[in-house]
């Protein structure tokens, strides 16, 4: 016990260490730097599930590479950025708090404008030849990540439902306005600008726009009036039919599943496939929840990790971004005991013994198969995000 | 320097006291070694002004001038417990954490060293109060008679060179009073002691059988 | 030889050349304590008014004001704020009210007394979960009167958690005030010579509410004036239970101002700064409003005195008072136990009572984590209020050694950071260490909790120490101790009981910290608080609740040792029982 406190203060005491940057391409010698280091890994740490995930990470890195990672909990992605912009404005170019954020989207978009990043590195990990490249692993919401993310998981949107009372889920925005309306309370949305929430507007824009092609390109390319005003008419009608009326929202996913085990609402947005089955398995919902998807299509992104210029365990980053990109990892994270994370190998590239943990693997009851997903829908640009969270904080985020 | 200044015992020099702009003491005396000098005067008189001064325990916002000297030896300067002047209230205040074993050997001078000289000195101070085998006791399981005689001991074993008496047996019912009286006053003539003693009750200073000072207005 | 030697001579026994340090600790208290406080709050305005352009990019200006102003939500986050802080506060001073005046001096009062005492240690945001947990439209109370008693076979669509009007977190302020005013004012009521003066005044004919209004209340609110205010300023900006309990749509200002300063957007920055500083007038316009408030209604009491009513016969009220008192702290208890079957609860379907299935299961998966996480929270809690007592000792032995009296004016320095805003002044703190390139560091954390540990410690400590009677150390040093053989041999000792607790109170204070150590730790020093706050966004009960059960038992723990040591320490000392 001593000793733990001891490791804590030691680390709290350890000054800015220079380090040299070792080449991403040379592999060995990022090895070698990385023993001893400790990864500071700023993830979100909303979900039991995944907090239990990153800890195992922990301790498999640690075994094997010798490398310490450290979970920062974050209750948003946002402050880990913010934590590197500060440190950037505050010329703390080496030596910085944080070595690994999961991110994507808007959080990646930023920092990659601002050369807040450290790679490229991705296509250098040894682990990258067995990335399924068809999946969006080098696009992220239509930004190229040059290199700079490492992807660690495949998702797609889902929603959750309770067979119990929704004998027949709707299979389009359209529909699932008129079932709301018909269910008054009974569905609801993270409150943008939660990812969450915000990808129910995205969802709900693809619903209702004419040409989709607009939405992937910069907004500022497009006539943002005409392009979202059937969104916010969709809005206008489906607000005064959501969970409370749309005067409180739950404020992540996880309070969302936590209010369909609670029988508070019947339906819910989820950006993994395999969340319902998982929190099944760890009795956070009933086993009526099942998934659909709509007949049009839904989105589908990857989880990225990436490392900021200033890390101050670069080489440790990388080894655990290599990690995560494993059979071993990405067999586990799938696990719907687990995770339930959809993988981003491709399973060709990899050995049959390697395979067969993934065939073997049972999905579980709520999830639905790869051909019921169909095909996934690109995301928007991330500019689009902005200023649909920013509109909809106008209109919806202020209850009279 | 005055007479009284080289003398033995405890000498007031000119002590005058005030608060405020106003002396509420004004005094000049001289206690020889067993002499009871009786300090008598109404509530808010400054009798326990008078003790704080000799003890060194005045609060700032009182003027103090004059001298105070004890066997020769100006006392101002010198912290209290540096002054070897021992005090008795009306409250026995023994230390209620600790024995009254510890209690005494709080007193006991650092003369004596070593735990079994200590301890065994401490029960010679027990059997002479006759509270024998009563070193391990709680003080709060005596009685008002013999807590008392635990706190003279206790001062006697620090080996004062002047004892005050603040009202000391105020708290006692009459019976206690006299014999307390007798053993108190008893010690200290024997010892040698001068001793100053504050009270209200006038059979306090006649058993004292020394001079009695009036101070503050009648 | 008796010319003249300094005139300070005769008190020369007060000198002391081993300590003379202690001479200085007052001093050190006060910049520990304020010295925080000014460059935290130095740290916001420059940044409100665009002064630290290399930070923030923003030009100098009023930039900040303006967009604050644009924010759709300002209006109403301000209007939240203050209701919320004013009509909390309100409602437990008149509950405490109520029940002093309708029971003190009973032995029921002192069965309140002992009721609510441990609820003082709870941490606001287990509390506020224990709560949530309890009175949301699916939470426990619903799920026991369901479906028999109110035919719900699913949770109604009613908005009580979370309701833009605050209701919910009024709620849960209030169970957690009241607890804090009534000790305070339990502790004033000793020293307002309360019990006789109620003799006299019901000997003249006033009934007991009335005699208690008129004669005791205005004494013990003299004494508890500053403890009001701290709960009208802690009301008003809290974070950790706004989030919890807390509209959403818009959120209070404290906790919106939380967001801007974490955004990746740094021109936000100047925003929140902006926000700190309307947050800081708005406590002391609040403030001024109770000003008001208190001296309408003495000028009211000063009247009912002079006309010599003596009062309405409201005895029949007393039970309720008490129901009051019940309510206000059942509600915490209950959350607990709602917590505790959380903890342990497998599948937990609406409308049943109870948890189908029972499993140590989320006990046994946080374990590990848990247990590093309490580690961290005791090492930061014990350092942070072995140091505050330390403090507090030192400045209490040199007030008596030096007469360096404590004024009022100083009670309201030590009050300080208790009255500034956390909100006000730690973000400006984390600018500051940001710009001093300090990296977060778990002894700026435990630096920061001491700022607020010390004033706790301070008042819990204070009156003990100085009520103990003093011939005690006449005694000691006629014996030849000096003043610090006084202090550790003698005082001490005698005051360990009251120094435990005090101890013990300013390691539940550190324990729920929340924005100090999220904004100085800079997420990389976490406690049982900070996890528990990040774990609210995600929404599995049971995680919640056994990190909040474990940071109530980190925090209730030290006081079961404060309340049981002494008894083991003097066990056979009856004079130190006051039992």
């Amino acid at each position: 016990m001593l000793a733990r406190i001891t490791a804590t203060l030691t680390l709290a005491l350890l000054p800015f260490s220079a380090s040299a940057e070792t080449d991403p391409a040379d592999w060995d010698a990022v090895q070698s730097a990385a023993e001893g280091q400790t990864v500071f890994w700023h993830a979100w740490g909303g979900s039991t599930t995944t907090n239990d995930f990153i800890a195992w990470v922990g301790s498999r890195v640690s075994e094997d590479y010798g490398v310490t990672l450290k979970h920062v909990k974050l209750s948003d992605t946002a402050e880990a950025v913010s934590r590197v912009v500060a440190e950037k404005s505050a010329g703390v170019t080496e030596g910085g708090a944080v070595d690994m954020i999961w991110i994507n989207g808007e959080n990646f978009a930023s920092m990659k404008e601002s050369d807040l990043l450290f790679g490229p590195f991705a296509e250098a990990l040894p682990n990258w030849s067995l990335v399924d490249l068809s999946k969006p692993v080098t696009v992220d919401f239509t930004v190229p990540t040059d290199g700079l993310e490492s992807p660690w998981a495949a998702a797609q949107v889902v929603f959750m439902y309770d067979s119990a009372d929704v004998p027949e889920p709707p299979q389009s925005m359209a529909e699932l306005l008129a079932w709301a309306e018909a269910n008054p309370g009974r569905v609801t949305l993270p409150q943008p600008p939660d990812f969450l929430g915000a990808t129910f507007l995205k969802q709900a824009l693809y619903g209702v726009v004419d040409d989709p092609s607009v939405l992937l390109a910069p907004v500022s390319e497009a006539d943002y009036r005409a392009v979202t005003t059937p969104l916010w008419d969709y809005m206008d009608a489906l607000t005064p039919a959501l969970w409370r009326g749309g005067r409180a929202y739950p404020q992540s996913g996880p309070r969302q599943i936590q209010l369909l085990a609670d029988d508070e609402i019947d339906i819910a947005i989820s950006f993994s496939p395999g969340e319902a089955s998982t929190a099944i398995a760890n009795f956070e919902l009933p086993d009526t929840i099942r998934t659909f998807v709509l007949d049009s299509g839904t989105i589908g992104n990857a989880s990225f990790v990436a490392i900021p210029f200033n890390a101050n365990a670069k080489e440790g980053a990388m080894v655990v971004a290599n990690f995560l990109l494993s059979p071993e990892a990405q067999a586990r994270a799938l696990d719907p005991e687990v995770l339930g994370y959809g993988t981003v190998l491709d399973l060709e590239k990899l050995s049959p013994e390697e395979r067969a943990s993934f065939e073997s693997t049972d999905l579980g009851i709520a999830t639905l198969s790869p051909d019921e997903l169909g095909p996934a829908l690109a995301e928007p640009h991330p500019t689009w995000m902005v200023e649909v969270e920013k509109d909809w904080t106008e209109r919806f985020g202020v209850a009279e | 320097m005055t007479e009284t200044s080289g003398a033995k015992g405890l000498a007031f020099d000119g002590v005058t006291i005030g608060l405020r702009g106003e002396v509420i003491i004004d005094l000049s005396t001289h206690v020889p070694p067993g002499e009871i000098v009786s300090v008598m005067g109404p509530s808010g008189s400054g009798k326990s002004t008078l003790l704080a001064a000799a003890m060194g325990t005045l609060a700032p916002a009182f003027d103090f001038e004059g001298r105070i000297w004890l066997d020769g030896e100006d006392l101002s300067g010198l912290p209290p417990e540096r002054r070897r002047v021992g005090i008795l209230f009306q409250d026995d205040l023994l230390f209620p954490h600790l024995s009254i074993g510890a209690n005494l050997a709080f007193g006991l001078g650092r003369r004596i060293t070593g735990r079994a000289a200590r301890r065994q000195a401490v029960e010679a101070a027990l059997s002479e109060i006759g509270l024998a085998g009563f070193a391990d006791r709680d003080p709060a399981t005596l009685s008002g008679g013999q807590k008392t005689r635990v706190a003279l001991m206790r001062t006697l074993l620090a080996e004062p060179r002047a004892l005050l008496l603040d009202e000391p047996f105020s708290s006692l019912d009459a019976d206690l009073r006299s014999q307390m009286r007798a053993l108190v006053f008893g010690r200290v003539r024997q010892a040698g002691l001068p001793v100053l003693l504050v009270t209200h009750d006038a059979e306090d200073a006649a058993a004292a059988e020394g001079p009695i000072l009036r101070i503050g207005k009648t | 030889m008796a010319t003249s030697l300094p005139r300070d001579a005769a008190l020369a026994g007060k000198t002391d050349p081993g300590a003379r340090g202690l001479r200085f600790v007052p001093l050190l208290t006060l910049l520990v304590l304020i010295g925080p406080v000014v460059a935290g709050v130095f740290g916001t305005i420059a940044p409100a008014f665009g002064l630290f352009p290399a930070l923030t990019g923003a030009a100098p200006g009023m930039g900040g004001f303006d967009a604050l102003f644009a924010w759709p939500g300002f209006s109403r986050a301000v209007w939240t704020s203050v209701t919320t802080g004013l009509v909390s506060a309100a409602l437990s001073l008149a509950i405490v009210i109520a029940i002093t005046a309708a029971w003190q001096g009973s032995p029921a009062f002192r069965a309140v007394e002992r009721f609510l005492s441990p609820l003082l240690a709870v941490p606001h945001a287990a509390a506020a979960f224990g709560l949530a947990f309890l009175i949301a439209p699916s939470g426990w109370i619903m799920r026991i009167f369901s479906p028999w008693a109110t035919g719900f076979e699913q949770p109604p669509d009613w908005l009580v958690i979370n309701d833009p009007g605050g209701l919910a977190l009024i709620a849960g302020l209030v169970a957690k005030e009241t607890p804090f005013l009534m000790l305070m004012t339990i502790a004033a009521l000793s020293q307002a010579d309360a019990a006789r003066s109620m003799v006299v005044a019901r000997g003249l004919g006033y009934w007991r509410g009335s005699a208690w209004l008129l004669v005791v209340f205005p004494r013990v609110y003299r004494q508890i004036r500053l403890p009001v205010y701290v709960v009208i300023a802690y009301a008003m900006t809290v974070v950790d239970t706004a989030t919890i309990l807390g509209p959403t749509t818009p959120p209070t200002l404290s906790v919106q101002l939380v967001r801007w300063m974490n955004d990746p957007d740094l021109s936000l920055r100047t925003v929140a700064a902006a926000a700190a500083l309307i947050q800081l007038w708005l406590v002391l316009a609040a403030l001024a409003l109770w000003r008001m408030g208190e001296m309408a209604a003495a000028r009211l009491g000063c009247r009912w005195a002079e006309a010599g009513w003596r009062g309405p016969r409201l005895g029949f009220l007393r039970p309720g008072t008490i129901l009051l008192a019940f309510v206000s702290s059942g509600a915490i208890f209950l959350g607990l136990l709602v917590l505790a079957l959380w903890s342990v609860a497998g599948l937990w379907s609406f409308p049943d009572a109870f948890p189908g299935g029972v499993s140590i299961r989320s006990w046994a998966r946080h374990g590990p984590e848990l247990l590093s996480t309490v580690i961290d929270t005791v090492a930061i809690a014990g350092a942070a209020s072995v140091i505050a007592i330390i403090l507090v000792i030192g400045c209490l032995e040199a007030e008596q050694r030096y007469g360096l009296t404590v004024t009022s004016r100083g009670l309201w320095l030590l009050y300080l950071p208790l009255l500034v805003p956390q909100i006000a002044f730690l973000p400006g703190l984390q600018t500051a260490m940001l710009l001093a390139r300090t990296p977060p560091h778990i002894a700026a954390v435990i630096g920061v909790h001491v700022v607020f540990v010390v004033p706790y410690v301070f008042l819990s400590f204070g009156d003990a120490f100085r009520a103990w009677d003093r011939r005690y150390g006449v005694a000691a040093s006629a014996l030849g101790a000096g003043p610090d053989a006084a202090l550790w041999r003698v005082r001490l000792p005698m005051l360990l009981a009251p120094a435990l607790t005090a101890l013990a109170v300013g390691f539940a204070v550190s324990v729920g910290q929340f924005l100090p150590t999220l904004l100085v730790g800079g997420g990389r020093i976490t406690t049982l608080t900070t996890e528990a706050v990040a774990l609210a966004s995600g929404g599995d009960r049971r995680t919640i609740a056994v990190y909040a059960l474990a940071q109530t038992a980190t925090a209730l723990l030290p006081f079961a040792l404060a309340l049981g040591l002494p008894r083991l320490l003097w066990a056979n000392r009856r004079g130190l029982r006051h039992d």
